[in-house]
């Protein structure tokens, strides 16, 4: 079982968490229809370092997590507003 | 079986990216029915390797959207006498398909299914789960007891096919009419000038064309990035398995959306498997221990008595997933730059009419009818395609 370090409960297996996408900015609500398109619907589809939101079904915590996608391999992981924690794959 | 050619020539009048069934599809159809014959296939790896070799071969028509129906019925149709056209087996075995609900809104879906398909006459029926063990006496229709089977939406035009034959009977046929087929060949930048593709950057040099169509599954997102185009395309694994081969005894293919299966028996006897796909996006092909864990648990359910039953080889694709199950196929806003993508994890069952859709569409810069409803396009108009419940597991 792959592991995922949570910021708060400490390393644990990825299937108590839920995937919650990359992190990409909400455009101001004034934006033109076809910006408002380009944020719901377009992606980054290109493999690289993401950093993403991950959820812990178990404690309820939503934090982020940077991630390289092709080897699937975490670097670090953080709860929103706080510095990262190293973490690192297993 | 194919040609292989020394160089690449300075101009092509086409060039397409990708030698899986798709792409060579699109060539044969391009040299057959259009006329146009100068044309390079161009491929980063060998003919058929990607996810034409990689899918789970189940060809059916029973979707839920209008437009999806009418699509791949096409595509069920173009099947029928493809052998014949190629010259070579398909190995296509028409078994029977269903799709199992173990819920009333399962039930409800089915219902919803079968009577779209029934209306644009595509033979799909709603039926009991005794005609499921009628066909399957093996089942248990209880599914160890906490999943029972209420019903089923029964699709008899439901087959499978030898995947790399169909890659080889597209190639063959097209390399037959005058089509190159370069293998080894990786796309490394598209050159886009004034809003127009110019030509192409491969790693065996550069090659001008002023029409390219992209059908490179997974790959789809790197090759939009060379021309500046964003889409709705995310990438994550879908994964697959088989058994060591074993005497025949299972004739249909069965699906189940709840317990997350699909399996088929191969004319070598091996119990070809499938799941839902991975639940992050990862951009290789590795595969899991966790996934057969999840499959072989589900398939007991149904089956109890493969528990002795040995697991041969797993396997993973790259699946060019859409936010409506629909793909994405036709023009884009960059001229001569066609895609044939968003095939997410049900592209097999496709390639035929996507040769035949994206043909017509390359050679006469317009989009196929049939194609009008899976436009890059329809996202910035709100208006989606939704066919994610007859889509997402029921390949």
């Amino acid at each position: 079982m792959k592991i995922m370090p949570c910021p708060v409960n400490g390393p644990r297996p990825v299937s108590e968490f839920v995937y919650g996408g990359e992190v990409r900015p909400m455009p101001e609500p004034s934006c033109t229809d076809a910006e408002w398109a380009d944020y719901v619907f377009n992606r980054s589809g290109i493999p690289g370092v993401k950093i993403e939101w991950w959820y812990h079904i178990a404690s309820g915590t939503w934090f982020l997590a940077e991630r390289d996608v092709v080897a699937d391999r975490v670097l670090r992981t953080w709860l929103p507003g706080e510095d990262a924690v190293q973490g690192g794959a297993r | 079986m194919f040609r292989q050619h020394d160089r690449l020539k300075d101009s092509y009048d086409v060039v397409i990216i990708g030698a899986g069934g798709h792409g060579l599809a699109s060539a044969y159809y391009l040299a057959r029915d259009h006329g146009i014959r100068n044309i390079a296939v161009l491929e980063r790896g060998y003919i058929g390797g990607g996810n034409t070799g990689r899918n789970t071969t189940i060809i059916r028509s029973n979707y839920l959207t209008p437009e999806g129906v009418a699509f791949y019925d096409e595509s069920v149709r173009l099947w029928q006498d493809l052998a014949v056209d190629f010259d070579l087996n398909l190995f296509y075995a028409n078994r029977g398909h269903f799709t199992l609900a173990h819920t009333d809104s399962a039930v409800r879906t089915m219902r919803w299914r079968a009577e779209v398909n029934k209306h644009l006459g595509v033979n799909s029926e709603l039926v009991g789960p005794e005609a499921v063990k009628e066909a399957c006496p093996q089942i248990d229709l209880s599914c160890g007891g906490h999943a029972p089977i209420l019903g089923a939406l029964y699709h008899a035009p439901g087959a499978i096919a030898r995947h790399d034959a169909v890659a080889w009977g597209y190639g063959r046929g097209a390399d037959q009419r005058g089509v190159e087929i370069h293998q080894k060949t990786e796309v490394t930048g598209i050159d886009v000038q004034g809003g127009r593709v110019r030509g192409v950057h491969t790693s065996r040099g550069y090659i001008s064309t002023p029409k390219v169509l992209s059908a490179v599954a997974g790959f789809t997102p790197r090759v939009t990035h060379m021309v500046g185009l964003r889409t709705p395309i995310y990438v994550h694994p879908l994964q697959a398995m088989v058994t060591e081969p074993m005497k025949a005894w299972l004739d249909p293919i069965l699906v189940s959306g709840s317990l997350h299966i699909y399996v088929s028996q191969s004319a070598r006897g091996e119990l070809v498997m499938g799941a839902s796909l991975d639940p992050y996006e990862v951009q290789s092909t590795r595969s899991t221990l966790d996934f057969v864990e999840g499959l072989s648990a589900h398939m007991l359910d149904m089956f109890p008595f493969l528990s002795h039953a040995r697991v041969n080889r797993q396997w993973a694709g790259m699946a060019d997933m859409t936010p409506d199950f629909a793909p994405i196929m036709g023009k884009t806003p960059v001229e001569g730059f066609y895609i044939d993508s968003g095939w997410g994890t049900w592209g097999f069952k496709a390639t035929p009419v996507c040769g035949k859709t994206m043909s017509h569409t390359v050679a006469n810069d317009e989009d196929h009818p049939l194609i009008r409803g899976f436009g890059l396009s329809r996202f910035e108009r709100y208006e989606l395609t939704g066919e994610k419940g007859a889509a997402s597991v029921g390949h």
